[in-house]
């Protein structure tokens, strides 16, 4: 029996009825009177000195409203980490990569716009351009940014415990490395903003952000403003997967266009732009030895990677920090040594992607993990069971696992898939695999250092009585968090979901960190649970008072007063509420006080009801420099079981299916974490099957298009067993954590260790393009043969 | 210069000049208001601008709106009736087939051109129907859920 009456269930989302209907709004669906359209000119170069800008043809074309360059855009730096801010909004000296911006111009036509661009003459003194790591970090490379000698962005040394003595008490270690492709977003709704100012001097910035809070920050700081005088909003957003979590220099140059002129800019990014700017998941080189006892006792890992990382730092500095601190489980492993490095060179800059930093070092480790189970011969999950760390514990770097469904979610794929059947018994060209992961819910600490709450919420009844408003300044996306939300405001209150309605995604509404690290179930959830408890709680408080009954002895349940005990006399009451409504046809006649009766009185007893709540983290992590990064409140986990065909002859890997487990905690819209799970799995498969932004010898991208970079179509893309495995998380609302992200964890991995299951071949790089197949199938068969 | 077309969209006849290259989609977005058709590449490779054309599922970014001169047209906003969202649409909201919903007006109408012209598609053929739509979110498998609810 479910004890709850509106979470935990597969309510509908509130948001897809308009979506269905083409009736929900995305960014470039507003318009308004009077708008000019921006449009940004960029780099056609990968690495030069600008020497002049000449704007004066395309200012004196008739319809130019306004072209800026750094002149009026100014010299503030800015990033997404204070610490690491090493970008302008236009280039002032020098460009970086082929997309760096110069400048932009508004004009009263898209076309006029496109027209004026052409216009701009910029005289540059081309510079000899990297674009790889090696040749980066070569003695006398060309240097992208003054103060970061050897093009080193970012580096990182830890140690936990004592790698090299553990390495010796070993009976197997297991080296190997692997390489992944930058990958592309390839959220199917381009960037887009709409930039206003009022007469007052407010800026108004709508969005396709998934950080409306972080924009909002970062807009004031540039154009220096108040952060009270800048309001951004995110109307509905076509998907970002961490793209969209962070400023972009078009929001920038839109809301500056929009001072100039006075008059609202709309500026959009075309496919190729989204491509050029990039900011995806970056390309890692990893290098890591697992060591064991005969056991299969894990003993250390050693850890060692380099990230590709473009231009600027953007998530860089995080992204390096992750890709260390979250291999730490879901295993006990007493010592782990990591040392990382992002370095820049003349391509785009990567940032975020779902699993952000995370994702290629647990494909290669999962595979070691399945190395040592051959060699010891012990079954995969058997290996992961042995050495599973159980609720409660804690990483070596100092990640405490307060849920942890894990076990049971191997349990539940190994069931699921029919492993013990299959595992063992497939003809040559089929395989099976598996794979662990987990993901944090919410990252410990906002990006910029402060002591701010991470999400606040506020919930007001309407003073007719009978609805709840819940206003929250979180992003809704596409995960479904308005309607997690909503759920847990409806589940809260005691009150029907209908009868809730839910506002996000303002700037104006309160803080909110957005959408990002998997954060926002688990803590505005939080927040909306505790604005909630407040509303009702000031709601029981007057009928006590009026019907003298201890406030303790009452409660609101679908929507209908619950009295502990005897129901006293309400007649008054009712009498008092009806007389208010003459004419109104759903006057109540139920035996049960009702929700809209109660919230009406009250009101007219204290005025409008208000419900507020907050949330932040309590303090997390160790002491060690780093530390906070990785930390969470909570973490998500997941096993999956991939089954696959090879064909010997031609490296064809065809997945035939995927049975996947995911331990979110209390699940609050069942179908919700499913569909999160689904879409994980399916950015899994494209990047171990066919995603890599490619790039012609001059840095441009060669595949800036979604007919050339190929991500998972509905041919492609096989059927997904779901198994939602609920633990209680005790730091979570109701007990939920996340699902959007350390759903994807395994899915390379598993991925990798059905093929080689299927043809004998480890396959260090990804993608697994046919060729790439053929060729290891052959050198292996070759090595067979000696 | 402007060229002027006639076309029946969502039932109704319209009178509309137009550049010459201007595409259906544009026309249908900008000049018209029917957002609900979107645009996620203007190339034609993700399939969020389709529309139904003479009983084609087509790209409506691929179109030029001279070319649809005399057409009859079916966008997502035709498919709401009187009682509200047309059963596909339910569908796709019930098997929760929508996440962030930019695909999903392209979607639904690539699945109501395949179901009136197959109203019984196998797997397989739901699958090929909707190729050209892409899904960045979902893995396709609510949608196919979706679909499979609808056929009969
Ligand atoms: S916008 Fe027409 S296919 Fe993408
Ligand atoms: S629901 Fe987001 S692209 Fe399909």
């Amino acid at each position: 029996m479910n004890k709850f009456d509106v979470i935990s269930t597969r309510a509908h989302r509130i948001d897809t009825p308009d979506k269905a209907t083409g009736q929900a709004m995305f960014t470039d669906d507003l318009c308004r009177p009077g708008q000019l359209y921006g449009v940004l000119l960029q780099s056609p170069h990968p690495h030069a000195r600008i020497l002049s800008i000449d704007t004066s043809k395309a200012v004196n074309l008739p319809g130019v409203k306004s072209v800026i360059t750094h002149e009026q855009a100014g010299y503030i730096k800015y990033g997404v980490s204070p610490a690491r801010y090493d970008e302008t909004v236009f280039a002032i000296d020098k460009v970086r990569y082929v997309g760096d911006e110069i400048a932009a111009v508004a004009a009263v036509s898209l076309d006029i716009a496109l027209k004026a661009l052409s216009l701009i003459k910029v005289k540059y003194e081309l510079l000899p351009a990297v674009f790889t790591v090696e040749d980066a970090t070569k003695k006398g490379a060309p240097q992208l940014h003054e103060n970061s000698p050897g093009n080193l962005c970012a580096e990182v040394h830890q140690e936990f415990g004592d790698v090299a003595a553990a390495l010796k008490t070993c009976d197997i270690i297991k080296t190997s490395t692997m390489k992944n492709k930058r990958q592309d977003g390839a959220f199917i709704e381009m960037q887009g903003c709409l930039a206003e100012f009022d007469n007052r001097g407010l800026l108004t910035l709508v969005s396709s952000t998934q950080v409306p809070h972080y924009v909002q920050r970062t807009v004031a700081m540039v154009l220096g403003m108040d952060v009270g005088k800048v309001r951004v909003k995110k109307p509905y957003v076509g998907a970002g997967f961490g793209i969209k979590a962070a400023a972009c220099p078009m929001e920038l140059a839109c809301c500056i266009l929009a001072r100039e002129t006075k008059k609202p800019v709309k500026m959009n990014f075309t496919r190729e732009q989204v491509f050029m700017y990039s900011r995806a998941r970056h390309q890692f080189t990893h290098t890591i030895t697992t060591g064991a006892k005969k056991d299969g006792t894990l003993m250390a890992i050693k850890h060692e990677c380099c990230l590709d990382g473009g231009a600027y730092t953007s998530f860089g500095i995080a992204t390096v920090y992750y890709t260390g601190s979250l291999l730490g489980g879901p295993y006990k492993i007493a010592n782990m040594s990591y040392d990382g490095k992002r370095v820049y060179n003349n391509k785009p800059a990567c940032g975020a992607q779902r699993g952000h930093g995370a994702v290629i070092a647990r494909a290669l480790f999962e595979q070691q993990m399945d190395m040592i189970a051959e060699e010891i011969g012990m079954d995969p999950m058997e290996l992961r069971i042995k050495n599973m760390m159980d609720t409660g514990d804690t990483t070596c770097n100092d990640l405490n696992m307060s849920s942890f469904g894990m076990s049971e979610c191997i349990e539940a794929v190994r069931i699921g898939s029919n492993w013990d059947k299959k595992k063992g018994n497939m003809p040559r060209g089929k395989g099976i695999g598996m794979a662990c992961g987990f993901f944090v819910s919410g990252a410990g600490y906002p990006i910029y250092r402060s002591d701010t709450y991470h999400g606040t919420v506020i919930i007001k009844l309407t003073e007719d009585g009978g609805t709840a408003l819940v206003y929250t300044a979180s992003a809704e996306i596409g995960q479904g968090s308005d309607t997690a939300f909503a759920m847990i405001a409806a589940e809260a209150l005691g009150i029907p979901l209908d009868n809730v309605r839910l506002a996000s995604g303002d700037t104006d509404m309160g803080v909110d960190l957005g959408a990002y690290s998997s954060r926002q179930t688990l803590m505005t959830g939080h927040a909306v649970k505790q604005a909630a408890d407040h509303a009702k709680t000031q709601v029981l408080e007057v009928l006590a008072e009026q019907l003298l009954v201890p406030l303790e002895k009452l409660d609101i349940k679908k929507g209908f007063i619950e009295f502990a005990g005897d129901t006293p006399d309400f007649s008054a009451l009712r009498t008092r509420y009806i007389k208010e409504h003459r004419g109104w046809i759903d006057n109540p006649d139920s035996k049960k006080l009702t929700f809209k009766e109660a919230s009406r009185i009250a009101f007219l007893e204290k005025g409008s009801i208000v419900g507020t709540g907050k949330y932040k983290p309590h303090n997390l992590g160790g002491k060690f420099k780093g530390a906070a990064v990785g930390t969470s409140p909570a973490y998500g986990c997941s096993a999956q079981v991939a089954e696959v065909t090879v064909d010997m002859e031609t490296g064809q890997v065809t997945i035939d299916n995927i049975t996947d487990a995911h331990d979110c905690g209390k699940a609050i819209n069942l179908t919700a974490v499913e569909g999160q799970m689904e879409g994980s799995v399916s950015m899994g498969i494209g990047e171990a099957m066919h995603e890599e932004v490619i790039f012609n010898d001059k840095g441009q991208v060669l595949n800036n298009d979604l007919a050339e970079y190929k991500i998972v179509t509905s041919v492609d893309m096989p059927r997904v067993k779901t198994i939602v495995v609920e633990s209680c998380e005790p730091n979570g609302p109701y007990g939920a954590k996340e699902v959007g992200e350390g759903a994807i964890m395994p899915t390379i991995p598993a991925i990798l260790n059905a093929v080689y299951n299927a043809t004998g071949v480890r396959i260090n790089e990804l993608p697994l393009t046919p060729e790439r197949v053929f060729f290891a199938i052959q050198d292996y068969k070759a090595k067979m043969a000696k | 210069m402007k060229k002027i077309i006639r076309l029946t969209i969502n039932n109704q006849s319209h009178e509309i000049a137009v550049e010459p290259n201007l595409t259906l989609a544009d026309m249908l977005r900008y000049q018209l208001a029917l957002t609900g058709t979107k645009k996620g590449c203007d190339t034609g490779d993700c399939g969020a601008c389709t529309v139904i054309m003479d009983g084609n599922a087509v790209n409506s970014c691929l179109v030029l709106a001279v070319q649809a001169n005399g057409s009859v047209i079916e966008t997502i906003e035709g498919l709401t009736t009187a009682e509200g969202l047309a059963p596909l649409q339910e569908a796709f909201v019930e098997k929760g087939a929508i996440q962030c919903g930019f695909c999903s007006p392209g979607m639904i109408l690539s699945a109501k051109n395949l179901l009136d012209k197959n109203p019984n598609p196998s797997e397989q053929e739901i699958r090929e129907g909707i190729s050209g739509n892409l899904c960045r979110c979902t893995g396709y498998q609510k949608i196919f859920e979706a679909i499979e609810s609808q056929s009969s």
